[in-house]
């Protein structure tokens, strides 16, 4: 009994442990379920011409830092000649581009891949309540007005700044509000004018300067954005519009009112921002996100290994999958069939050669090698030199294939090749033996039985789902060892003693 | 279909999976089966515990004996010569006279001494053992069949397969050569296998390949209500075997010899099922008596045939 709890806990336990790594990856990290599937990624680029006077040049450009539901996959520098630092906390990151002496003019670029992430962190660090600004008269007089006429109709900082938003994209603005927007400081700058009168509010804000990545867009323009904090998140409005939110695909490249380039030494003549539209295979993605976050599965990823070694393993994780099918075969079905795996390795051969192909060559390469062995029985030759012989043979057979097939222009059969010829050889020997021992009946069952279980094995490990499922979640072979296991203790019928006992449960 | 498997269930027929699962896992211990795969060690043991076996004329270890078995068999008219560890009667050869320099198969035809010494050589080689490895071959003296078998079994040697479950015998059959199965008592060959009841030694049930008859196809006799000749000895013997090889599911394999009674020709680990189809019944519930039973396997061989013969195993 307590053998029975324990195969069925380790079973189970197997399986779930498979299941919930496939159910973390999938979920968590991406990793897709499906083959073939793409995900989109935007490369935003940032491209500065400078005119360098004479001496040093230093160019510092504020760099994407954190952005919610975007991460960076990857970044590059393009800056011949120049002195590369970057300069990164928590909440800002820059790139200080630096050179003795320049002549001409200069391209310095500068450009990231953002994916869509599920990261909901804050752009940046909780802020300190700003000091009411002093302002000059009549803009203070001004302020105070706006401010305690917003907070009569608001009931907390989101409603109030997006009121002070909507008043100032009003179509009919108060005498107060008119003021601040007709003069030259605050014109078409409604960012400046909110946070001016949120401060009146001490109610803390920053300017958020970014781009929506929709579309491929050769000249960008920078976006702004309001930024309000409530106390315990950031808050976003669109300053032209009043809407509330952080739009999708909001990519935030730097915060604040100062430019995001500057230049000592030099003249900036044009700075420009382009975005393009990527796509990308999910795998990739999902594992450059996990080697982003490092995250476990990413140091353990297939995918991290050489290609060479990688398409081994793609082959060799199909082989627990033939393996498990050959189980049920034999004992849900009660299929006989030579040897215990090699169905499972016909099975792979058949990859290369295609089904049809594959069993046609096979049964060629077979059905001849066993007239051969029959002919070599008379000779009376010892088990290992015969078996030799039969593997010379079945070389010999496989190249004769080729070359014929060759002629014919029949290229299925130059694939023969790729049949492990010890495993035919094996089959040839296995088959006369059976075939003298028990008669050509039983050989023959044992035949088709190879035959239907490598065709079968073959079909399902030639799914493409399949090859993807266990390539990108190895961890689903935890889950094959434990539904084996629990095969290991099936003691009900299998399908072919249905058969067998019929008549017998007729007589019961 | 789920009626049907329900019946089977509830005859309490087993399935190859349920005795390996069940059974055979559980009471044949893995270090026990040389004794058994290996009929040489087998035979040792047997006789080491006073039980009957065939006697052994010799035994060809490696191709350099050739010599030696070539000068052994000079000296023999019939013997037959198995692989050490052959399954279900592979490789077995049988030779029944000579005929000049030759020897006589039991199909008629004419063996060689280069004929037997390549056979002889494939065994060496492996080619009858489990997975290839190197083996050896026994010569054993022929079985001759009691005349009081005769009637349901004219040609060949009828064997008499007994399961034994934790020193318990729990069901039997005859096994029948036919015509078709070459003269060799191996139903997958076309022999017949007859269920015996356990109290009477009276064959109650016969089947053929998958056909149920009741007469032998060679002769027309019928095979069914025949007593078998010695029961109770041939019970006792079975028990014994477990005594020699403690295998809590065991197959004992005899055969009824003219000079020499009840032997015991080999012993199987993994006894197939087919025996449930000569009897017409399941094993299961047998099993399930013998499993009621306090340690059983403490019990003396007279105790365990007596429950054999007495117990009133199910007869359906």
């Amino acid at each position: 009994m307590t053998r029975a709890i324990h195969w069925l806990s380790v079973s189970l336990l197997l399986i779930a442990a498979g299941l919930a790594l496939v159910a973390y990856k999938h979920l968590s990290l991406g990793y897709p379920l499906k083959p073939g599937q793409i995900e989109e990624s935007w490369t935003a680029e940032a491209r500065l011409v400078i005119l360098p006077e004479t001496g040093p040049v230093k160019v510092e450009l504020l760099l994407p830092a954190v952005t919610p539901r975007l991460g960076l996959l990857r970044e590059n520098f393009i800056s011949r000649g120049y002195g590369l630092t970057t300069e990164e906390n928590r909440w800002d990151r820059s790139a200080q581009w630096a050179v003795r002496r320049a002549s001409q003019r200069q391209l310095l670029y500068y450009s990231g891949v953002f994916y869509t992430d599920r990261g909901r962190e804050p752009f940046a660090p909780t802020p300190a309540y700003p000091e009411i600004p002093r302002l000059p008269e009549p803009f203070d007089t001004a302020m105070q007005a706006i401010v305690d006429d917003v907070r009569r109709q608001s009931a907390d900082i989101a409603t109030f700044a997006a009121e002070m938003v909507a008043r100032i994209n009003s179509a009919s603005p108060g005498e107060e509000m008119a003021l601040f927007l007709n003069s030259p400081e605050y014109r078409n700058n409604p960012v400046r004018i909110a946070r001016t009168l949120l401060a009146g509010a001490r109610i803390p804000t920053e300017q958020v300067n970014g781009f929506t990545l929709t579309q491929t867009e050769r000249r960008a323009r920078p976006e702004r954005l309001l930024a309000v904090h409530n106390g315990r998140q950031w808050l976003f409005f669109d300053p032209a519009t009043g809407r509330q939110g952080l739009p999708d695909n909001f990519l935030i490249w730097w915060r604040g009112e100062r430019p995001a380039v500057s230049v000592e030494g030099a003249e900036l003549v044009d700075l420009s921002w382009s975005i393009r539209r990527n796509e990308l295979g999910a795998i990739d993605l999902a594992d450059e996100r996990a080697t982003r976050h490092g995250a476990w599965p990413a140091v353990f990823s297939l995918l991290d290994l050489p290609v060479q070694a990688q398409t081994v393993y793609a082959v060799l994780l199909l082989v627990p999958v033939g393996g498990f099918i050959m189980v049920l075969m034999r004992n849900l079905i009660g299929l006989r069939s030579f040897g215990t795996f090699m169905p499972v390795l016909i099975a792979l051969a058949f990859r290369e050669t295609g089904l049809i192909g594959g069993l046609l060559l096979f049964g060629v390469v077979v059905g001849t090698g066993l007239s051969l062995r029959f002919y070599l029985e008379r000779l009376r030759l010892l088990l290992v030199p015969r078996l030799t012989a039969v593997l010379i043979i079945v070389v010999g057979l496989m190249v004769a294939l080729s070359l014929l097939s060759h002629q014919l222009g029949w290229d299925v059969g130059l694939s023969v090749g790729l049949f492990p010829m010890v495993i035919m050889a094996m089959v040839i020997e296995r088959m006369s033996i059976v075939w003298e021992e028990r008669g050509p009946h039983e050989a023959l069952i044992e035949a088709a039985g190879t035959a239907l279980i490598a065709s079968l094995a073959y079909f399902i490990m030639t799914r493409e789902l399949v090859g993807h499922l266990v390539f990108v979640f190895p961890e689903l072979l935890l889950t094959v060892l434990g539904l084996t296991l629990l095969m290991g203790r099936y003691s009900g019928y299998r399908l072919s003693e249905l058969i067998r006992f019929r008549r017998l449960a007729r007589e019961l | 279909m789920i009626s049907f498997i329900r019946k089977l269930k509830a005859a309490g027929v087993l399935g190859i999976n349920a005795r390996n699962a069940r059974y055979v896992l559980e009471h044949n211990p893995r270090r026990l089966y040389p004794l058994v795969d290996d009929k040489i060690l087998c035979k040792a043991r047997l006789k080491a515990h006073g039980i009957a076996v065939p006697d052994q004329l010799g035994i060809v270890r490696g191709q350099y004996q050739a010599g030696a078995l070539a000068r052994r068999l000079r000296t023999l008219d019939e013997f037959a010569i198995k692989p050490a560890t052959g399954t279900g009667g592979d490789g077995v050869l049988v030779t029944l006279g000579r005929r000049g320099k030759d020897w006589i198969t039991p199909g008629g035809g004419l063996l060689s001494m280069a004929d037997i010494q390549y056979h002889v050589s494939g065994i060496l080689a492996g080619m009858y053992s489990l997975g290839g490895q190197l083996d050896a071959a026994l010569i054993e003296e022929l079985v001759h069949t009691d005349p009081a078998l005769h009637p349901i079994a004219p040609e060949g040697v009828p064997d008499i397969r007994v399961i034994v479950f934790r020193g318990v015998p729990v069901m039997a059959m005859m096994r029948l050569p036919t015509r078709r199965s070459g003269g060799k008592a191996n139903l997958h060959q076309g022999a017949i296998g007859a269920g015996v009841d356990m109290a009477t030694g009276m064959t109650l049930s016969a089947v053929m390949q998958h056909d149920i008859v009741d007469q032998h196809p060679d002769t027309g006799a019928s095979v069914t209500g025949f007593t078998v000749p010695r029961w109770p000895h041939l019970i006792g013997l079975s028990a014994r075997c477990f005594d020699a090889v403690p295998l809590g599911y065991l197959g004992v394999d005899m055969v009824l010899d003219e000079r020499y009674g009840p032997l015991v020709l080999e012993l199987n680990a993994r006894p197939g099922l087919a025996i449930q189809i000569a009897n017409r019944a399941g094993l299961a519930h047998r099993l399930a008596l013998v499993d009621q039973l306090d340690n059983p396997e403490g019990l003396s061989v007279e105790a365990r045939t007596a429950f054999a013969l007495e117990a009133g195993l199910p007869v359906n």
